[in-house]
C-alpha cells in the first residue's frame, strides 16, 4: 500500500471518529452531572440536523444552524423538565429507561413531522464533490469544518466547566449532589442546564455532520451506539478523552477495511466496547479509582 | 402505522356501518406489508401512500372489479422478523385475499413459503430473482429482475469499452442478490471484477471503500443498494478523486438520492423503470398515458415526487384488479390462476406478461438506462454523455 493511500484511510478515520467524539461528548455532559446515560442523545443530533434543514429552507446556513442549536436547546430542556425534575430519588436505572424510551419517542415524532426522507445541509464549503488535495490525499473541506468546530466546542466546554461559576457548580453536582445542594446549588437547574447544553452541542454536531452522513429520522440511533462506545473508551465524563478515543475508534475502523470487509466495520466497535467493559470500565483514559468512587 | 391505522380503521368503521346493507362478499381483503420506517423506508413509505391512495380513489369509483377494498398496512420496518409475523398474522387471522408486499427481497424470500402454505397471492414488489425462481404457486413479483438490470448495465459497460470494475453492495437482501447477479454474470461480458466491498446497512461514511476501489484501479463501479449509503457512495467517490463512471442499481431509483448528493450524482449511470422520465418519452410509447396518470395523482396529492417504488404497489393493485375481473369470483385459486395467464397487462414497471413458469412478467425492455443531468433523471444515450 502506497503511503498516499495509509493518508487517505487515515483521513477516512479521523472523519469518522471526530463525528463519533462530537456525539460522545453529548453523552460525557449529562452523565457528569446526573451519573446517567442520556439515550436519547443521537436524538438531540438527529433533532438538530432536521431542524436545520427545515429553517435552512427561510434562513441562510449559519442561521439555520443557531437557530436548529436554540430550538434543540429548548427541546432538550422541556423534556428534562417534563420527565426527569419532577422525580423524586430516582434511581440511576429508571432514569436510563426512561431516556431510552423518550428516544423511541422522539424518532417516532420526527417520523410524523418529516417523514423518512434524507435531508442534508448544503456543504459549508464548496460542494459534496469539493475535496482539497495533500500529494494524492484527497479531503473534504467539511471533514475540516467538523474537526475545528468540535475542537473548539472541546475548547469551550473546557473553559466553561474548570473556570466559569455555572460550570463548577456543575462539576460540584457531579461530584456530591448534597453538598453541593448544602453550599446553595440549586442540583435540579444544574441538571436542566446539562440536558440542555448536551441537547445544544448534539444538535450543532447534526448541522455539522449532516452533510456528510445525511440525517434522517432514524439515524441518531446508529449515532448514539458509537457515540456511546466512544464515551466508554475513553472514559465515561472525560471530553478531551471522548475526542482520542474517538480518532482511535474511527482509524480502527478505517483501517479494518484494508484488510477486511467493510460490513464488519461495527464488529470493531462492539468488540472493542465488550473488550473495554470486561477489562478496563473506566476506559482506556479513566481512572479506575474515580470510578469506583461514582454511585451507581 | 399511523395514517394507515387511520385509514384502515376509517375504512373498516364505513365497512361495519354500511355492512347490514351490503350483500356478503362485495368487499375484498387485502393485506400490505411495506417498510414504512427502517433503511428501506424510501420503498415502504411511497408504497403504502400509493396503495392507500389508489384503495381511496378505486372505492369511490366502485370497488376493484366491483368489490370494495379493506386494506390492511403492516409497517415491517425493514425486518424480515416482523414481515414474518404480519404474514402470518394477515394470513390466519385477517384472512386477506391477498398480500401486497413486502419491500424488500430480504422480506418477501422470508415469507414466500408462508404465502405459498396459506395458500394466499402475495405480489411481491421486491426485485430479486428468488422470489420467482423456483416458481410458487402462490407468489408473484411486480418489481423487474436483477439479472436484467445488472445485464443492462453490462451493455452499456460493453459499449463504454470497460472491462475491470468495482462493485459495492449492502448488507442486505436487495445487495445480497444484486451482488450474485453481477458476480454471475460478469464472466459473459467479459468483465471482471477487481474489487468487491460489502458495507453495512447503517453507513454514514464509505471514503475507505472507495479508497479501496481507487486501490485497485478500476474502471468503473457499480453500487448496489436502496440505502441513503448509495448517495453517500457516490460523493465519497468523487471526494477522493475516484473519477471513473458510477453505475447504480435501479434501487437508485429515487430522485431524493440524487438530489441528497448534488454534484457528485450528476452522470451516474442507472437502469430504471420509465416512471422517472415520464414527462420525456415520445407520445407513442405505450406506458406514457399510465406513467403519467399515476405520477401526477400522486404528486398532487401527497406533494412529493413519484417513485419506482411506488409505482410497483400501483401495478400490483392493477394486476390484482385485472386478475379479479378475469376470473370473476373472489375465490383464490381462481383468481391465482387468473394471474398467472395474465398478457400484456400495461403497468408502470413495465408490460406485464405473465406465465405459469414466469412469476415476474417482465422483460429486459422493463429498463432504460438513465442518468442525472442537473438534478434530473433522464434518458442516458451515448452521445449525450460524450462531452
Amino acid at each position: 500500500m502506497s503511503l498516499a493511500l495509509l493518508f487517505q484511510y487515515l483521513v477516512a478515520g479521523i472523519t469518522y471518529g471526530t463525528i463519533y467524539a462530537i456525539v460522545a461528548i453529548g453523552f460525557n455532559i449529562i452523565y457528569n452531572t446526573t451519573g446517567i446515560i442520556n439515550f436519547a442523545q443521537g436524538e438531540f443530533v438527529m433533532l438538530g440536523g432536521m431542524i436545520g434543514v427545515t429553517l435552512h429552507a427561510f434562513v441562510p446556513v449559519p442561521l439555520a444552524i443557531a437557530g436548529a442549536v436554540l430550538a434543540t436547546m429548548l427541546a432538550g430542556a422541556l423534556i428534562e423538565m417534563v420527565f426527569i425534575r419532577w422525580l423524586r430519588r430516582p434511581s440511576v436505572l429508571r432514569l436510563i429507561i426512561i431516556t431510552i424510551g423518550l428516544s423511541i419517542a422522539i424518532r417516532e415524532l420526527a417520523l410524523l413531522l418529516w417523514g423518512e426522507g434524507v435531508r442534508a445541509l448544503p456543504y459549508f464549503t464548496g460542494t459534496a464533490v469539493t475535496s482539497f488535495s495533500v500529494g494524492d490525499v484527497h479531503i473534504s473541506p467539511q471533514v475540516l469544518w467538523v474537526l475545528g468546530i468540535s475542537a473548539v466546542m472541546v475548547a469551550a466546554l473546557n473553559f466553561f466547566f474548570s473556570r466559569t461559576l455555572l460550570g463548577r457548580q456543575m462539576r460540584a453536582c457531579a461530584c456530591n449532589r448534597e453538598a453541593a445542594q448544602l453550599c446553595g446549588i440549586s442540583a435540579k437547574n444544574m441538571v436542566t442546564l446539562s440536558f440542555v447544553l448536551s441537547a445544544g452541542i448534539g444538535a450543532l454536531a447534526g448541522c455539522v455532520i449532516s452533510p456528510i452522513t445525511y440525517v434522517q429520522y432514524d439515524s441518531g440511533t446508529s449515532l448514539a451506539i458509537k457515540g456511546f462506545t466512544v464515551a466508554i473508551l475513553g472514559g465515561l465524563g472525560n471530553s478531551m478523552a471522548a475526542i482520542a478515543a474517538g480518532l482511535l475508534l474511527g482509524t480502527l475502523e478505517s483501517f479494518s477495511i484494508w484488510v477486511m470487509p467493510a460490513a464488519y466495520k461495527d464488529v470493531i466497535a462492539i468488540t472493542i466496547l465488550l473488550l473495554i467493559l470486561f477489562v478496563r470500565p473506566s476506559g482506556l483514559f479513566g481512572n479506575a479509582e474515580a470510578a469506583r468512587l461514582k454511585e451507581y | 402505522m399511523k395514517t394507515s391505522g387511520i385509514v384502515a380503521a376509517f375504512v373498516l368503521t364505513t365497512l361495519l356501518g354500511a355492512g347490514a346493507s351490503q350483500a356478503k362478499g362485495s368487499t375484498i381483503k387485502i393485506g400490505a406489508i411495506f417498510s414504512k420506517t427502517g433503511p428501506a423506508a424510501n420503498l415502504g413509505g411511497p408504497e403504502a401512500r400509493t396503495l392507500e391512495m389508489l384503495v381511496q380513489e378505486t372505492n369511490k369509483k366502485g370497488g376493484l372489479a366491483g368489490y370494495q377494498i379493506e386494506l390492511i398496512v403492516k409497517d415491517s420496518g425493514s425486518s424480515p422478523e416482523k414481515a414474518i409475523s404480519f404474514a402470518k398474522q394477515l394470513i390466519e387471522e385477517d384472512k386477506v385475499f391477498a398480500i401486497i408486499g413486502p419491500s424488500t427481497s430480504g422480506e418477501t424470500l422470508k415469507i414466500k413459503a408462508i404465502a405459498e402454505e396459506g395458500k394466499t397471492i402475495l405480489l411481491s414488489c421486491a426485485a430479486a430473482e428468488a422470489i420467482v425462481n423456483p416458481v410458487a404457486s402462490y407468489v408473484f413479483k411486480v418489481a423487474p429482475n436483477d439479472s436484467h438490470a445488472a445485464r443492462r448495465i453490462f451493455e452499456q459497460m460493453k459499449k463504454m469499452g470497460i472491462s475491470k470494475i468495482g462493485l459495492l453492495s449492502s448488507n442486505t437482501g436487495f445487495g445480497k442478490a444484486g451482488k450474485e447477479q453481477v458476480e454471475k454474470l460478469a464472466p459473459g461480458f467479459g468483465i471482471q471484477i477487481v474489487a468487491n466491498e460489502v458495507y453495512e446497512k447503517e453507513a454514514t461514511d464509505l471514503t475507505a471503500v472507495v479508497t479501496k476501489l481507487k486501490a485497485a484501479n478500476v474502471q468503473a463501479f457499480i453500487n448496489w443498494s436502496i440505502e441513503p449509503a448509495q448517495a453517500i457512495v457516490i460523493k465519497n467517490a468523487r471526494q477522493v478523486g475516484l473519477s471513473v463512471p458510477i453505475f447504480q442499481s435501479h434501487g437508485f431509483g429515487n430522485i431524493q438520492y440524487a438530489k441528497a448528493a448534488g454534484p457528485a450524482a450528476e452522470g451516474v449511470i442507472f437502469p430504471a423503470s420509465r416512471l422517472l422520465v415520464a414527462d420525456s418519452l415520445p407520445a407513442s410509447d405505450k406506458q406514457k398515458p399510465v406513467l403519467l396518470k399515476y405520477k401526477q395523482s400522486y404528486e398532487a396529492l401527497y406533494k412529493e415526487d413519484a417513485s419506482t417504488f411506488g409505482g410497483h404497489a400501483h401495478d400490483a393493485l392493477l394486476l390484482l384488479g385485472k386478475a379479479l375481473e378475469k376470473a370473476g369470483a373472489l375465490d383464490k385459486e381462481k383468481v391465482r390462476a387468473a394471474l398467472e395467464s395474465l398478457q400484456g397487462v400495461v403497468g408502470t414497471a413495465g408490460v406485464f406478461n405473465f406465465s405459469a413458469r414466469d412469476h415476474g412478467g417482465l422483460g429486459m425492455d422493463a429498463f432504460e438506462m438513465q442518468t442525472v443531468k442537473n438534478g434530473k433523471f433522464v434518458v442516458y444515450s451515448d452521445t449525450a454523455a460524450k462531452k
